[in-house]
């Protein structure tokens, strides 16, 4: 690892005297090894900074690994409403000297370092913190809570008191000797003192959650009425099944570890072919185990929703890592023909409300659903208003089980393609079965409508067409992408999911600087209604498909579905997210045909 | 009061002579015997010769696909709690395609009853070994016989000790619906291995083949006996016995759950104010 007058070099650039402006935005980079107390630190300032009203975007970057290897923790916060992680920092916490080395290149011309005296870089333009003599080794990251909170001149009572929340919470810790620690670091930064980190109070906004992707997909579920969760770990998706155990008892739903991908989603089939809503969380290569299960939802008409939180691939790829490289396998996961719909949440607020809508979506068509996201949004922090959970209504299975017509007949041939439904074991409004003529058969085989297997070839032309049928209805509810801007703009940048808020703020940035801007942001990626799209298209002058991943796949996806070709693509795979930056300068240096 | 024909009375695909008609008149056997309501039953099966016995029954089905069919009703049990819930497959279903499912399903222990028709053969696909054939047994896709030492189920899940282990023969019909009708009784995952002739691919494990060597295990055998049931698990040759080989008592999936005492899924509401609770925890 580089030689340290290379670092000392680089960390003299700094300089923190002499600028006296508060910031409005900042960006935050705190780095480490796992296991070096660094959620400690980040956690408690980005739950303080979310309490005063601050807006945040964190980008969490980490090894696969649970002790050890570089990982960092990257949190923009503005007084205003910001929406994308920025590269350049303006603070640079550096638990280690891997991370000055990694990072100070990337720091502000203005920025700062905030490192341990005992690294050793012998110079002022620094904040070096005396740790040892201020606290003990134990409690060294309540004493940095303390100097970058003072650095930022957050509300002491804030932070007091989300940091008494932290370690109460956390066994093992004495909260009083933590506190002490904070303080020792909060007075020892008032007593170097420097005024230029200073964040400008925020506008109101106050009363937010601090909540990421994952936990948002939770909780949607959990309003949406979603009663199982059947998971096999994989990394990003694993918070989301680890908030709904935690969860399980209180909510009375099951979340069960199964044995393997195929086992889970065949279990949320069995769940949920019985009435009980079912999710399951995945990334790429569970999915792909899940592939046959996906097709089995479609051919026996079972709701299931999927949350597939992407990594980059192929293979294991980089478990830890972000990428948008899975939309041509989700929309072709499966064999067979069968009818799906995928949706692709661009913020935390969408995940909640996409996951709602993803469990009305398969219950109402009796088809899988697909929620994609991706580990930067999965693990992305924001400042989120609270959601209505008390006046939002839930699924109610029972009331849409109907017996009218008996003999049930699962697979019974309706207009719309969508059978009415009865759940086994129970007849209608789930009142306890009580004939034989309330059997409820389904299978994997080609059916007839009593749910029968056949080798009719009539009916498989029937039951075909009936299944295809539902993506009629889909194409009527379709979420329409989302346009901010101006209208016929000369550049037109096209997203879908995590990468909205970076385009956002790189289409306010060319505004600004004169030039016409627009973006097209989709949330539904599948079905796509092409004619209402097409008009936006064809009025810009150009237009670019801003995506993570090597090939351009929804570029391709809106070739398909508009006719539309796009001829220029900012593409991003390295494993970090697409930034504001990022996109600016693809664009700004004509090289956006990668 | 359900009658026999209550249970359905289907024409089936099946080869004349196969052991397949035998173990469907033992399973609606052991449904009247228990005057289990049809429509509060749901068997779920796989792919193959055996997982199209439900569709010759009265029953709620759901046929998924080979060798998913233990996850598929675990999550059924989830889902309703009420409902009983009866696996029915080959072996290549339960012990090849979905192995993991087997195993982990007798860790997890759900209140499922576990039918094997037990063939030593894979029949739907016209022949193939399965993981019960016999080392040396000859197919056109081991032309040279099998290399493979057989699984043992019945050894494998005493030995992981599971609730309710048995094995039948549909030579034996009364004896086979009797150990169905306890295996459904037991609380927890019960496995009924079938020993079944196939008349089309398996000719060296014929019904004369099995009827020779199986006998019934006597009274003298305590099936709480876990030692005594590792060997008698572990016979097969000139003699197979066929009966109870094993049980205990450790508590079901089920019992580990208060939500699953409360009925159907579809019934619970969604506890509004505790969500929002949670939610407030993210202030
Ligand atoms: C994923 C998958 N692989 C392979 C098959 C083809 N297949 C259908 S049944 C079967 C084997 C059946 O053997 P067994 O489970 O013993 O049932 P049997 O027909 O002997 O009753 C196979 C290989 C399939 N349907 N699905
Ligand atoms: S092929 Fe074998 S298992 Fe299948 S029906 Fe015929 S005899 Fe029975
Ligand atoms: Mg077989």
């Amino acid at each position: 690892m580089g030689n340290r007058s290379s670092v000392e070099d680089i960390v003299k650039t700094v300089n923190i005297v002499g600028l006296e402006m508060q910031k409005s935005v900042l960006n935050i980079l705190i780095g480490g090894e796992a296991g070096q107390g660094l959620v400690t630190l980040s956690q408690i300032l980005t739950k303080a900074l979310v309490r005063a009203g601050y807006s945040i975007v964190v980008t969490q970057s980490y090894h696969s690994r649970i002790r050890g290897g570089h990982n960092t923790y990257a949190l923009r916060v503005a007084d205003s409403e910001i929406q994308a992680p920025a590269e350049a920092i303006d603070i640079l916490v550096a638990l280690n000297m891997e991370t000055v080395e990694i990072h100070s290149g990337t720091l502000n011309t203005n920025g700062i370092v905030v490192l341990d005296e005992a690294l050793g870089i012998g110079n002022a333009s620094h904040v070096a913190v005396p740790f040892k003599a201020l606290t003990s080794d134990r409690h060294w990251n309540a004493t940095a809570v303390g100097v970058v909170s003072e650095i930022l001149g957050l509300d002491e009572h804030i932070i007091d008191r989300a940091a008494q929340d932290f370690f109460s919470k956390h066994s093992g810790i004495s909260v009083e000797d933590s506190m002490k620690s904070l303080n020792a670091g909060r007075d020892w930064m008032k007593s170097v003192s420097t005024e230029s980190f200073k964040l400008v109070k925020p506008v109101g906004n106050s009363g937010r959650m601090m909540m990421n992707g994952n936990e948002a997909i939770a909780l949607g579920a959990l309003s949406a009425g979603m009663k199982t969760c059947c998971f096999y770990p994989m990394t990003p998706a694993t918070s989301i099944s680890v908030a709904l155990c935690e969860y399980a008892k209180k909510m009375g739903i099951i979340a069960e570890q199964a044995e393997d991908e195929i086992s889970a989603i065949n279990m949320a089939i069995g769940a949920s072919f019985c009435g009980a809503p079912s999710l399951v969380p995945t990334s790429g290569g569970g999915f792909a185990l899940m592939a046959e299960g996906l097709s089995l939802a479609g051919m026996t008409e079972t709701p299931v929703v999927i949350a597939l939180a992407q990594r980059p691939g192929p293979s294991t790829g980089l478990p830890t890592r972000t990428e948008q490289g899975d939309l041509e396998f989700a929309l072709h996961a499966g064999h067979g023909e069968f009818t799906r719909a995928i949706f692709a949440p661009g913020t935390v607020e969408e995940c909640f409300w996409l996951t709602r809508h993803a469990f009305a979506i398969a219950d109402e068509y009796r088809i899988p659903v697909i929620i994609m996201t991706d580990q930067f949004l999965a693990d992305c922090y924001r400042s989120v208003e609270p959601f209505p959970v008390l006046e939002l209504d839930h699924l109610d299975v029972c009331s849409d089980t109907m017996g009218e017509s008996l003999p049930h007949l699962t697979y019974r041939i309706t207009e719309n393609g969508v059978s009415p439904r009865l759940l086994p074991g129970l007849s209608k409004n789930c009142v306890v079965a009580h004939s034989s003529e309330e059997l409820v058969i389904a299978d994997s085989d080609e059916h007839t409508e009593d749910g029968h297997l056949t080798e009719d070839l009539s009916v498989r032309i029937r039951m075909v067409d009936k299944r295809n049928r539902k993506l009629d209805g889909l194409k009527q509810k379709i979420v329409r992408p989302t346009f901010h801007g101006d209208s016929s703009p000369d550049i037109l940048m096209v997203c879908w999911g995590s990468t909205r808020g970076s385009v956002h703020e790189a289409c306010e940035h060319i505004r600004k600087n004169g030039t016409e801007a627009g973006y097209l942001h989709f949330s539904q990626v599948w079905p796509i209604d092409s004619a209402s799209v097409n008009d936006t298209l064809l009025s810009a002058k150009s237009v670019v498909v801003v995506e993570s991943n090597s090939t351009g796949q929804f570029c391709r996806l809106l070739r398909r579905e508009t006719g539309y070709h796009a001829e220029k693509q900012v593409l991003r795979y390295d494993g970090l997210p697409v930034t504001p930056e990022y996109i600016l300068e693809k664009l700004g240096s004509g090289k956006e045909n990668v | 009061m359900f009658e026999l024909r209550d249970y359905g009375d289907f024409e089936t695909a099946w080869c004349p002579g196969c052991g397949n008609h035998s173990i469907l008149k033992a399973v609606k056997d052991a449904l009247f015997r228990l005057q289990l309501a049809p429509y509060n039953v749901l068997f779920v099966s796989g792919i193959g010769q055996a997982a199209k016995a439900p569709h010759y029954l009265k029953s709620n089905v759901f046929n998924g696909l080979h060798g998913r069919s233990l996850p598929v009703a675990t999550g059924a049990r989830i889902g309703n709690p009420d409902l009983k819930v009866i696996v029915e497959s080959g072996d290549g279903c339960h012990y090849g395609e979905g192995g993991n499912h087997f195993l982990a399903a007798i860790r997890r222990n759900v209140d499922i009853t576990m039918l094997v028709h037990n063939n030593q053969v894979y029949g739907l696909t016209k022949g193939q070994a399965s993981p019960t054939s016999a080392t040396g047994f000859v197919t056109k896709t081991q032309p040279q016989g099998v290399y493979n030492s057989p699984f043992n189920p019945l050894q494998v899940a005493v030995a992981m000790k599971a609730g309710f282990v048995a094995r039948g023969f549909s030579g034996q019909i009364e004896h086979l619906s009797n150990l169905i009708q306890q295996g459904i009784a037991h609380r927890g995952l019960s496995l009924i291995d079938i020993l079944q002739p196939c008349v089309s691919f398996n000719k060296v494990n014929t019904f004369g083949w099995y009827n020779q060597r199986c006998y019934m295990i006597g009274d003298d055998h305590d099936p709480f006996d876990r030692n005594k049931a590792l060997l008698l698990a572990d016979e097969w040759g000139d003699r197979i016995p066929i009966g109870v080989i094993y049980r205990n008592d450790r508590p079901a999936f089920e019992d580990h759950f208060d939500v699953l005492k409360q009925g159907p899924a579809a019934k619970r509401p969604v506890q509004k104010d505790v969500l929002n609770g949670i939610m407030n925890s993210y202030l």
